[in-house]
C-alpha cells in the first residue's frame, strides 16, 4: 500500500470517528460503558477485598480498563459484519485500493474510538478511586498495556467479522465475551475461582490485559492478590503477544477471502434475508 | 481477442454446483458503444456482469476486459472501470459531497484526474444535497448518488445492474439522460435490464440473454425484424372471425379486399414488434421455470 492510499485510510478513520461521537445512537454507546463502569466503582467505595487490606475499588479499576479494550475486539467484529451487509465493504472492492483504505479507516477508526472511550471512564474514575500508585513509569506502561492489547485483539475482531455471516450470529459472541469477563478477574481478583476456571481464563487476552493494567496501577504490595504472587508481565507480554502474531497472520488471509467472495448479489440476498426478518 | 472492444467474451460458462447458469455467452461491446443486457429474472444477466466486473470467478470460457482478465485485474484496470452497484444503505451516516470526495482520492492516488465532488453532484442533479447526509436521501437521490459514485473516477467503462429499479418514470427519464450524456462524452456503458425500453431508449445495440444463453444480438430495428416473425391480421369474413400471419400485411391486405370487398369487417393489423417477442420470451421463460419445479 503506497502513502497516498495510507493517508486516504486515516482521512477515512478521521471521518469515521468524528461520525461516531456526532450521532445520538453512538454516542450513547460510547458514553454507556464509562458510566455503567463509574456506577460499580461507585458501589465498591469503601469496601475492601477480604481483609487484604487492599480496596476493591483499586483492584477492580484496572480490570475495567483491559476490559474496556478487549471491546475493540467486538467492535471490530461487529462493525466489519455489519458493513459487509450494507454493502461498504463491496463499495471499497470496487474502488482502485478501496480495500486497504477501508482497513486502515476501520483500525483508526475503532483504535480512536477505544482511547476516547478509555479516557471516558479513566479521567472521572480516578476521582473515584483511592489507592492507586500512578507515576510516570505506570503510565508508560499503561499505555505499552493498551498498545499490544489492541494488536493481540483488533485483528481477532476483524477474523471474527469475517467468519461470522450475519449480524444475528454476531450477537452469539456477545455471549461468551460476557463470560470471559467473568472469569477474567475484571470485577473479583481471579484467585477466588476454582483453579481450572483461572487457567481457563489465562488462554484469553482479556486476563492478561487486565493483569497488565493492575501492574502498572497498584502499588506493588497488591501482587498478593495475584497467582504466584507476581505480575508476570513477562508471561503477559508473552501470551498477549502470541495473540498477535495469530492474529495478524490469519487476519489478512480471512479478510481478503470475504472481500474476494463479495459481489453484488451477494449484498442483494443479504438484504433480502435482512428484510425478511424485519417483516 | 482484438484490442478495439473494451469487453471481450467467447463461451463463458458459469457452473453453481450442478447447475449451469451460464452455456457459452459471447458477447462483445466495442470502445464507446452503450450495449444493453436484457432478459427476464434468471436469465444470468447478474451473473455475467459480475464476472465482468472482477466480483466473481467463472467456471470456464475467454473474457477481456479492457484488455485484461477480470479475475486479475490491477488497481489502474480497476480504476478504469466504474460499477454502479445495487445499492442498500452503505455509507448511510456519510455526506454526499463527503464521500465523493473520499472516493475521488483513491483515483487521484492513481494519477487519474476524478471529478470534482461539488461538480459531480450537480452533474447527477445532487447539487442542493451535498451537505446531506446519505441515509436522508430518498430512493431516487440514492441512486443518483451510486451512479455519481460509480462514474466518479471517470471510467473508460461503466457497468449498470438494473439502475432503475423502483424509479418513478420523472426519475427514469432523468437517469436515461445523464447515462446518455455519459455516452456522448465517450464512456463505454453496459447496462442490464429486464425492461426492453429501457433497453431501447439507452442502447445503442440490445443483447438478449434467456437461461444462460444469448438468443438475439443486435439494433433494436434489426432485433424488431430478426426475431419478432410475423404481422398479424384479423378480421370477419360474412361473420366468421380469421386470422392470418404474414410478413407482408399491406400486400395480403390489399390482396384480401381485391377477392372479398365489402364482405370484410372489423380489420385489425397487428405489426410486429419487439415488445410482444419479448414478452412471449419472458413468459416463456417463467413458464419453463415453473414447470422445472425450482
Amino acid at each position: 500500500m503506497n502513502a497516498c492510499v495510507l493517508r486516504a485510510g486515516l482521512r477515512r478513520g478521521a471521518i469515521e470517528l468524528r461520525q461516531s461521537f456526532t450521532n445520538g445512537a453512538e454516542l450513547f454507546s460510547h458514553l454507556f460503558w464509562p458510566l455503567l463502569m463509574l456506577g460499580v466503582l461507585w458501589f465498591l467505595r469503601g469496601r475492601e477485598f477480604g481483609s487484604t487490606g487492599f480496596m476493591l475499588g483499586a483492584l477492580t479499576l484496572p480490570g475495567i480498563l483491559g476490559m474496556n479494550v478487549s471491546f475493540g475486539m467486538v467492535t471490530m467484529s461487529q462493525l466489519l459484519t455489519a458493513e459487509r451487509e450494507d454493502g461498504t465493504l463491496l463499495r471499497a472492492k470496487a474502488t482502485p485500493n478501496g480495500t486497504g483504505g477501508y482497513l486502515v479507516g476501520k483500525v483508526v477508526s475503532v483504535a480512536g474510538g477505544l482511547l476516547a472511550d478509555l479516557a471516558l471512564f479513566l479521567v472521572p474514575a480516578l476521582l473515584l478511586v483511592d489507592g492507586l500508585h500512578l507515576d510516570a513509569g505506570a503510565w508508560v506502561h499503561l499505555a505499552g498495556i493498551v498498545a499490544l492489547g489492541m494488536v493481540a485483539t483488533l485483528p481477532v475482531g476483524a477474523v471474527l467479522g469475517s467468519v461470522f455471516g450475519d449480524a444475528r450470529a454476531q450477537g452469539l459472541i456477545q455471549l461468551p465475551v460476557l463470560a470471559l469477563i467473568g472469569i477474567s478477574g475484571i470485577f473479583y481478583p481471579v484467585t477466588a475461582l476454582p483453579e481450572w476456571l483461572q487457567w481457563t481464563a489465562q488462554v484469553f487476552p482479556l486476563y492478561w490485559l487486565g493483569l497488565g493494567m493492575r501492574a502498572a496501577m497498584l502499588p506493588d504490595a497488591a501482587v498478593a492478590v495475584e497467582i504466584g504472587d507476581s505480575w508476570r508481565q513477562a508471561e503477559a507480554v508473552g501470551v498477549l503477544g502470541a495473540w498477535a502474531v495469530a492474529g495478524l497472520a490469519v487476519a489478512p488471509v480471512v479478510l481478503r477471502r470475504t472481500a474476494r467472495r463479495e459481489s453484488g448479489s451477494k449484498v442483494a440476498a443479504r438484504r433480502e434475508r435482512a428484510l425478511q426478518r424485519v417483516v | 481477442m482484438s484490442p478495439d472492444a473494451a469487453v471481450a467474451v467467447a463461451g463463458l460458462r458459469m457452473r453453481y454446483g450442478a447447475a449451469d447458469v451460464l452455456h457459452g455467452v459471447d458477447l462483445r461491446v466495442r470502445h464507446g458503444e452503450t450495449v444493453a443486457l436484457l432478459g427476464p429474472n434468471g436469465a444470468g444477466k447478474t451473473t455475467t456482469i459480475e464476472i465482468l466486473e472482477g466480483f466473481r470467478a467463472r467456471s470456464a470460457g475467454e473474457v477481456a476486459v479492457l484488455g485484461a482478465d477480470p479475475g486479475h485485474g490491477d488497481e489502474h484496470w480497476r480504476a478504469r472501470v466504474g460499477v454502479v452497484l445495487q445499492s442498500w444503505r452503505d455509507h448511510g451516516k456519510w455526506r454526499v459531497r463527503e464521500l465523493l470526495a473520499h472516493l475521488a482520492s483513491y483515483y487521484a492516488c492513481l494519477g487519474r484526474t476524478p471529478w470534482d465532488p461539488g461538480e459531480l453532484a450537480d452533474a447527477v442533479g445532487l447539487g442542493d444535497r451535498g451537505g446531506q447526509k446519505i441515509r436522508t436521501l430518498s430512493g431516487g437521490q440514492r441512486r443518483r448518488l451510486d451512479v455519481a459514485i460509480g462514474i466518479v473516477g471517470r471510467p473508460d467503462l461503466l457497468f449498470l445492474d438494473e439502475p432503475t429499479t423502483g424509479f418513478d418514470p420523472e426519475a427514469r427519464r432523468g437517469f436515461h439522460r445523464l447515462v446518455r450524456d455519459l455516452a456522448a462524452a465517450g464512456t463505454t456503458v453496459l447496462v442490464t435490464t429486464h425492461d426492453l425500453h429501457e433497453a431501447e431508449r439507452l442502447a445503442d445495440r440490445i443483447v438478449i440473454l434467456d437461461a444462460g444463453r444469448v438468443i438475439a444480438d443486435g439494433t433494436p430495428a434489426e432485433l424488431a425484424r430478426r426475431i419478432a416473425g410475423a404481422d398479424r391480421v384479423r378480421w370477419r369474413h360474412r361473420g366468421r372471425p380469421r386470422v392470418h400471419a404474414t410478413d407482408d400485411s399491406t400486400a395480403f391486405v390489399r390482396g384480401l379486399f381485391e377477392r372479398h370487398g365489402a364482405d370484410i369487417a372489423e380489420l385489425e393489423v397487428h405489426r410486429a414488434s419487439l415488445e410482444q417477442t419479448y414478452l412471449a420470451l419472458v413468459h416463456a421463460a417463467e413458464a419453463a421455470a415453473e414447470g422445472g419445479g425450482r
